[in-house]
């Protein structure tokens, strides 16, 4: 039973990380039509930034945070404003390819300032909580709450707010969000900041249980593209099934099938999935 | 047209002239050594560049179906004592069955699922060679992979001779190139980078079409890394990670996209750049990522489509000019 729960636990707090990266990486795609390749940098920098307020500058835990969010916002905002704004009517081919030059560039500054090592984040709530014969520690529970509290704050923003309904009406419609007033280029650089947070904060949550180096975003980032492929590209509501599907599923591929291979799960699952229905899963019309 | 063509193929001469010599006005072994390897890149380069830039697809698997071709070669050489030009033919071979099938599923995807279908296949191919330690030694790698033996009385066991094959390889596979590309096949490629649905239209078979695009720039990675793997002599999971398949769009962007000389160009360029900035190694991504970005943004036809585009604009100034004149003297 306490090993099932373990499992469960588990493909919750991965489903989490993984929902809150996809999140970010739907929004911008549902607005500007590119993979950003790059998000995968964001997290990646989002960890440092927090590994550096925390270690160099002594900052306590939520706070380390908030400073990283602010800071990999800043720097999407900025990939914004100076890649991809500027590559909004070229082929998609360029945007991709210039996604991945942003890419390279942000993981070899890290590298350089920080070196190829593994870091590590320590938790700010080391402890085991134990409820009903069941442990779990709270650092996981943490996440989990976390993820889901940011979830249905951006949730409530995206659908009660005027600010989060243009960000909507852009992803539904371009030319109709422009007709009603909507400033394309406020939508897009709001998008991003979000999506740099978002990012941002899944690094800081999962850190403390998991190692911080520069190629820490690799993993995440397909595993992130493979959750909104299943998910419906641009769809919210998609990214967190798919994120749960893929936590859910490389917890309990790991522990009942096999540790080395559970990376390639998600993967394995794409393909399949991609072989029989090539649109999605949740999706439906052509693309 | 003959006219036109006179100083291309005197350049050409040229510059296998400049190849061959090479090996005579190089200080030492090591500029041998790191020139070889640059041609095997821009052979495994040129394969790519059939699918990106002929036929518009973007493979990030590129570098998986190079090392599935290493692999083979390093496989079948050490653990099964097969000769070394045997399993070189089968490395081909392998690693276009396996673009087959990926292809057979990738390519019914179109854009930005296509690009992010292949980089989960080249991911699956790098965690398999890295797990799967039975066939592939995993992360300590294939050691020991005999050089290419000699073929009747020409051997080659010393680096000027292996740069000689693999510069002959190069050869042969941009004339296979131009070959293609120059077919009516070739032609097909380009209608659908230009526009699928035109293409369809008229009569390309976008399936059977992009797939023969693709198995065939898989050839090219598999026979690059077959190649490879007998250069190098040793292999590990590394070769088939991401990077180098984005080493390779590098190489492909610089050069000039879709243009048959490209690739090699700017396999050549880039790799003695790295070596001239060896003091960043590790970090020549802070100078090649954003050089990365502002070539698509503001040179996107890299530097022989430059050249290209110029010579073209010339060239219809020319003609323009005598209608011009006739047009104001009828006037």
């Amino acid at each position: 039973m306490n090993i099932f729960f373990q499992q469960l636990l588990n493909g919750l707090t991965l489903g989490s990380v993984y929902s809150l990266v996809a999140l970010g990486l739907t929004l911008v795609y549902g607005i500007l039509h590119i993979p950003n390749f790059a998000h995968g940098a964001l997290y990646m920098v989002g960890a440092y930034m927090a590994f550096f307020a925390t270690g160099s500058l002594g900052a306590n835990y939520w706070v380390a945070m908030a400073a990283s969010a602010a800071a990999v916002a800043l720097l999407a905002v900025l990939s914004e404003r100076l890649v991809f704004h500027r590559l909004r009517h070229a082929p998609p081919l360029h945007d991709m390819i210039a996604a991945i030059g942003l890419l390279l560039f942000l993981e070899a500054v890290i590298q350089a300032v920080w070196g190829a090592d593994f870091r590590r984040l320590p938790s700010p709530y080391p402890q085991i909580v134990r409820a009903f014969d069941l442990t779990a520690p709270a650092q996981r529970l943490m996440i989990i709450a976390a993820a889901f509290g940011l979830m249905a704050g951006l949730h409530l923003f995206l659908k009660r707010t005027i600010l989060g309904s243009t960000i909507v009406a852009m992803a539904q419609n371009r030319e109709g969000a422009a007709l009603v007033g909507i400033d394309a280029t406020r939508v897009s650089m709001l998008t991003f900041a979000i999506s740099g947070a978002l990012a941002a904060v899944a690094a800081t949550l999962f850190a403390p249980i998991n190692l911080i180096y520069p190629a820490m975003g690799h993993l995440v980032i397909m595993k992130a593209f493979v959750i909104i492929i299943l998910g419906g590209m641009g769809s919210i509501p998609g990214a967190i099934v798919g994120a749960m599907v893929i936590g859910f599923a490389e917890s309990f591929g790991a522990f009942y099938v096999s540790t080395d291979y559970k990376d390639i799960i998600a993967f394995a699952l794409l393909v399949l999935i991609l072989s029989v229905r090539p649109q999605g899963l949740f999706t439906r019309g052509v693309r | 047209m003959s006219n036109a063509r006179l100083p291309t193929r005197a350049l050409l001469a040229a510059l296998l002239l400049l190849a061959a010599l090479f090996p005579l006005a190089a200080p030492n072994g090591y500029y041998i050594y790191v020139m070889s390897l640059a041609f095997i890149m821009a052979i495994s380069a040129t394969g790519l560049n059939l699918i990106l830039g002929y036929t518009g697809q973007l493979n990030l698997a590129h570098a998986g179906f190079m090392a599935v071709g290493a692999y083979t070669v390093g496989i079948l050489t050490v653990d099964h004592g097969v000769p070394f030009w045997i399993a070189f033919a089968l490395s081909g071979v392998s690693a276009a069955v396996l673009g087959f099938f990926a292809g057979l599923v990738s390519l019914r995807l179109k854009t930005h699922y296509f690009v992010i279908f292949t980089l989960c296949v080249g991911f699956i191919l790098y965690l398999v060679i890295e797990k799967f330690e039975g066939l592939t030694h995993g992360t300590v790698g294939v050691i020991g992979i005999p050089a290419p033996p000699a073929i009747g009385p020409v051997s080659f066991e010393t680096p000027v001779a292996q740069y000689y094959l693999v510069l002959a390889f190069l050869c042969l596979a941009l004339w296979v190139m131009h070959r293609i590309v120059r077919s009516l096949l070739g032609r097909a490629f380009v209608a659908i980078r230009n526009s699928e649905d035109l293409a369809e239209a008229l009569g390309v078979n976008l399936m059977r079409t992009k797939l023969l695009a693709f198995v065939l720039s898989t050839v090219y990675a598999g026979l690059a890394g077959g190649l490879y793997a007998g250069f190098v002599r040793f292999l590990g999971p590394s070769i088939a990670l991401e990077s180098n398949t984005f080493d390779l769009v590098t190489y492909i962007l610089v050069g000039g996209i879709g243009t048959l000389f490209g690739p090699v160009l700017g396999a050549l360029v880039l790799t003695w750049v790295t070596q001239s900035l060896q003091f960043l190694q590790d970090f020549r991504m802070i100078v090649f990522g954003p050089m990365l970005i502002l070539l698509v943004m503001f040179f996107p036809q890299g530097l022989i489509g430059f050249v290209q585009e110029r010579r073209a604009k010339r060239n219809t100034r020319e003609k323009a000019a005598p209608a011009h004149r006739e047009a104001r003297a009828n006037a």
